[in-house]
């Protein structure tokens, strides 16, 4: 059976009108299937987007709307009363003030240590380096709940309860953090350390002034990565967070408003939209900076 | 030409150097992670009262014995383990098939993208949230849609574990698809080309030359995807407390954990769970590497 | 049987037309090749065969029947990529065998077939190993046994030569054309280099900006040139272009620093036309102190059997003499005289060098 069985011969050759230039002609089998994908990527993004999109939806609604069935999909008449009431009810302003305080905290020090790490790693002979690098990699291994009990023991020692150093201290290093700039740093070229060599550079200069511009994209996606997890985290904070609002970050305060809004969903809601708005802008301000973040540890 | 002597002391000043630079993260990882982790194996030893001041007693491993064998762990154990089970293939199934859905040069796929992407600004809070909304027996949408089970779903033994997977699953989609994405644009178009005329189908071309040369990609997410399960937590914290019907059923080990630390205040117990958590996960890792790893295909 | 055909084909891409209203008749069994320089669009008009790129006007037919809608997998086509494009995570055999798998082709037949194509090509003992531990010329090769495996209708080759070095490729180059002799296949050939093009095609189709300037055999190529592009592009150095106006009442083209004898069928279509571009070629010009062009000479290359001598006329221009190794060589910045032989003088038109008669 040939290959050819089953389509239809046109017979003539018929030269066809064009449309407008630049875009693919699609025909029909082609058409079809064009128009199968874009369904199938509509279909996607609504069943992605579609728990984010109720959630505001929800949050512009008035409690009693919300109960109505079958439940409304878009708000006619937007009802942003919701928004002041979580934002001063639910204390988001201090919660957001404290989230940005520890995160920024945590990135700073995770660059920080990476690259002075990874630099070490990849331009300075030390002995026993390979081992200690190994011994980086082996805190990949061990998840931070393994290690819960005795840190929440030497937080408490050490009076940091309830403080932002016990929030941020035990993060300030990362051993994924370490080996990304390691990676980027060791695609610099061998010559440009030879010839920073020959014109008097020494390591320090070396990693200011040319190995830490270099790495610029690998260390702004670790930036963007590192601001995700600090931001999200919630087992941490729920352990070391004690009463009062000192530093208890958004995402704590968000169990809390759940909790006393129990009859006031949409209060809750629009709490978590007041959320997750900041990152949503940093996504879209930032999306190939994450892309690339996470090239550098899938591609080994 | 240098005299041999200098060149010792520059090689000793190059190491002290590599040394200091990698010391602030060593110690980062010494105090917070791999001493707490030691600590783990000498507090499950003893059995430590509630109450701060009193000495704790060496019970040896028999406080490990009574924790591995009670039936709370091993309720957690199989509720961990059914969880893992089903959120790692779904969560890195479904990052996969938006990425090559989307990996496509046509109008629009920026905004796919950024859709698909966008689930990593969803913190475990805001998952939590979003969901509980949508499966609240009252005012959820999914109730609406038909699934309405009696207890509701977020207190049924039966729905609630997949629920919460559900969550789970959704908030790491957005990951997954960004990693995947990655490992996708190191496959080289003309190799899919060169598949493509050679006579295969899509579906051929998928399965025996993408999924292949996007096996480093994948098994990296897998690793990761495996110890993101596993450190589930927060959901269950705020939508499921101890006094939920399901609790048992959806009990996660981390969960436990806590519950260890805070409610009952028992440090060894929860030193027993922490190393159990760890034994697993990295059981888990070990398994796939020797099973799965074989069969990836590194590099061009 | 397996003839190709373009039937007014367009490509567009961001507005510019990569393939500009290709009509172009290959026919069975016949190599052609399509040379031109880089983004003259020749491999994107190859694409459109393979079905990789959609024509966005027009229609390709591949053995009578038109393929717009056919999907590549089903045109019965190989295509030899210049990166080859093997996979790299299967083996030689496996490599190879891939189409047939495809087609549903028993194993057993499936392992004879691509054993003697690996045969033929020389890689029998290389079938266990993966395209990375490969040469530059074994990859060429499993990609060329993996395009003749399956017997298809047309083989499409996008400059395979080109990432191998010049000793592997003058080997290959004969090798192909063997090949192509051997299994008849219709073969359309990519490449930039013209010297290539000359000893392997049957004809040779010259494009420019996704213009097809002529098709032809390559001796008629040569020698008859459709335009002063075709004309300089073939031939190393190309074709000496000189801008001139025809003397009035004789048939000579007068250039700067002289003149030049046009035939008189060359002439009487020159006078319907100014400006002109007069062309000849280095092998047909010489020097000569009865020379009607003066020139300085710049620089003198040994080339072994010839010597090539590169001129300035009054004008700047650069002139190119090619002469024999034993004829008087100049010294550079002598002044000297140039003739060409007779009959060897082509007119083009000055606006944009469609060729209007000689040589002669």
């Amino acid at each position: 059976m040939g290959p050819d069985a089953g389509v239809e011969v046109g017979g003539d050759l018929h030269p066809q009108v064009a449309r407008r230039p630049g875009r693919p002609r699609p025909r029909p089998g082609r058409r079809w299937r064009l128009a199968v994908r874009y369904a199938l990527l509509t279909l996607g993004a609504v069943v992605v987007l579609a728990p984010l999109y109720l959630t505001v939806v929800n949050s512009l609604l008035p409690p009693s709307a919300l109960a109505e069935r079958p439940p409304p999909f878009f708000p006619l008449h937007p009802r942003w009363h919701d928004y002041p009431v979580a934002w001063s009810q639910g204390h988001l302003g201090v919660y957001l003030r404290n989230s940005a305080i520890q995160t920024v905290i945590i990135v700073c020090g995770q660059l920080v240590t990476s690259v002075l790490a990874g630099y070490a790693f990849a331009f300075v002979r030390f002995p026993f380096r390979r081992v200690l690098f190994v011994v980086f990699l082996a805190t990949l291994m061990i998840p931070f709940e393994v290690t819960l009990v005795t840190n929440t023991q030497t937080i408490s020692s050490l009076g940091w309860y309830n403080t932002f150093e016990g929030l941020a201290v035990p993060f300030l290093a990362t051993g994924f953090g370490t080996f990304l700039v390691r990676q980027a740093f060791l695609q610099i070229p061998r010559d440009l350390r030879e010839a920073a060599t020959l014109d008097g550079y020494g390591h320090l200069r070396f990693m200011l002034r040319v190995a830490v511009p270099l790495a610029r994209p690998a260390l702004a996606a670790l930036g963007v990565f590192s601001f995700l997890a600090a931001w999200n985290q919630y087992l941490w904070p729920l352990v070391v967070t004690g009463s009062g609002d000192n530093v208890r970050t958004v995402q704590i305060g968000l169990k809390l408003l759940q909790g006393t809004q129990v009859s006031h969903t949409d209060v809750a809601l629009a709490g978590t939209v007041i959320a997750v708005a900041p990152l949503v802008v940093l996504l879209v301000a930032f999306q190939k900076q994450l892309v690339r973040s996470l090239t550098g540890g899938a591609v080994k | 030409m240098l005299p041999a002597r200098s060149r010792r002391v520059r090689a000793v000043r190059e190491a002290a150097l590599g040394y200091l630079l990698v010391l602030p993260a060593l110690a980062v990882f010494g105090v917070f992670v791999f001493y707490p982790f030691a600590q783990n194996f000498r507090l499950a030893l003893y059995e430590t009262p509630p109450y701060p001041g009193l000495p704790s007693r060496y019970v040896g491993l028999h406080q490990v014995g009574q924790v591995l064998t009670s039936s709370s762990f091993l309720q957690s154990l199989g509720a961990t383990l059914l969880f893992v089970v089903i959120v790692v293939p779904a969560g890195l199934l479904g990052g996969l098939l938006l990425a090559v859905a989307a990996h496509r040069r046509l109008r629009g796929m920026t905004v796919y993208r950024l859709v698909f992407s966008s689930t990593v600004v969803s913190s475990v809070a805001v998952s939590a949230l979003v969901f509980g909304t949508l499966m609240d027996p009252v005012v959820g949408l999914l109730p609406w849609l038909g699934l309405n089970p009696s207890p509701p779903i977020l207190q049924n033994t039966t729905w609630a574990l997949p629920a919460i997977a559900v969550m789970a699953v959704w908030q790491f989609l957005g990951l997954a698809f960004v990693v995947m994405s990655a490992g996708l644009s190191a496959v080289p178009e003309e190799v899919l080309e060169a598949a493509r005329v050679d006579g295969a189908s899509e579906r051929t071309v998928f399965w025996r030359v993408t999924v292949p040369l996007l096996s480093p990609t994948i098994f990296f997410g897998l690793v990761v995807a495996t110890i993101y399960a596993f450190g589930t937590f927060g959901q269950v914290d705020i939508l499921i407390g101890y006094s939920n019907a399901a609790f048992e059923h959806v009990n996660l080990l981390v969960y436990d954990i806590l519950n260890t630390i805070q409610v009952t205040k028992t440090p060894g117990q929860a030193a027993v769970l922490s190393i159990a958590l760890f034994v697993l996960t990295l059981g888990v890792t070990l398994v796939q590497l020797r099973f799965i790893e074989r069969r990836v295909h590194y590099g061009s | 049987m397996a003839e190709v055909a373009f039937r007014g084909a367009t490509k567009r891409f961001d507005g510019r037309a990569a393939v500009d209203h290709l009509d172009l008749d290959i026919a069975d069994g016949e190599l052609l090749v399509l040379l031109g320089p880089s983004g003259c669009g020749k491999t994107t008009a190859l694409r459109l065969v393979a079905g990789l790129e959609e024509p966005d006007e027009g229609a390709i037919s591949i053995g009578g029947q038109v393929v717009n809608d056919v999907e590549p997998k089903d045109r019965d086509v190989a295509m030899v990529f210049q990166s080859y494009a093997l996979y790299p995570h299967l083996s030689v055999e496996r490599n190879i065998e891939f189409p047939l798998r495809q087609r549903q082709v028993p194993a057993d037949e499936r392992r004879r077939r691509a054993r003697e194509a690996a045969g033929s090509l020389g890689l029998t003992d290389l079938l266990d190993r993966k395209p990375r531990q490969l040469s530059g010329g074994q990859r060429q090769r499993v990609a060329l046994a993996r395009a003749i495996v399956r017997q298809p209708k047309a083989f499409l080759m996008d400059e395979p030569l080109s990432n191998l070095d010049a000793a592997l490729r003058l080997q290959t180059r004969a090798d192909i054309v063997a090949l192509q002799a051997r299994l008849g296949t219709t073969t359309l050939y990519v490449t930039h280099d013209q010297v290539e093009a000359m000893t392997m095609g049957h004809r040779i189709a010259v494009m420019d900006m996704g213009v097809l300037q002529q098709v032809a055999a390559p001796s008629d190529l040569y020698d008859l040139p459709a335009n002063a592009f075709v004309a300089q592009f073939l031939g190393s150095p190309g074709m000496n272009l000189l801008p001139a106006v025809l003397e009035p009442g004789q048939p000579s083209a007068r250039v700067s620093g002289g003149h030049l004898p046009l035939g008189e069928g060359a002439a009487a279509a020159a006078a319907r036309a100014a400006p002109l571009v007069v062309g000849v070629r280095p092998e047909h010009l010489f020097l000569s102190p009865a020379g009607t062009l003066g020139a300085t000479v710049l620089l003198v290359e040994l080339l072994g059997a010839e010597v090539q001598v590169l001129c300035r006329l009054e004008d700047q221009t650069k002139l190119v003499v090619r002469q024999d190794a034993s004829a008087p060589r100049p010294a550079i910045g002598e002044g000297v005289r140039v003739a060409a032989s007779p009959g060897t003088v082509h007119v083009f038109t000055g606006e944009d060098g469609t060729r209007l008669g000689g040589p002669g």
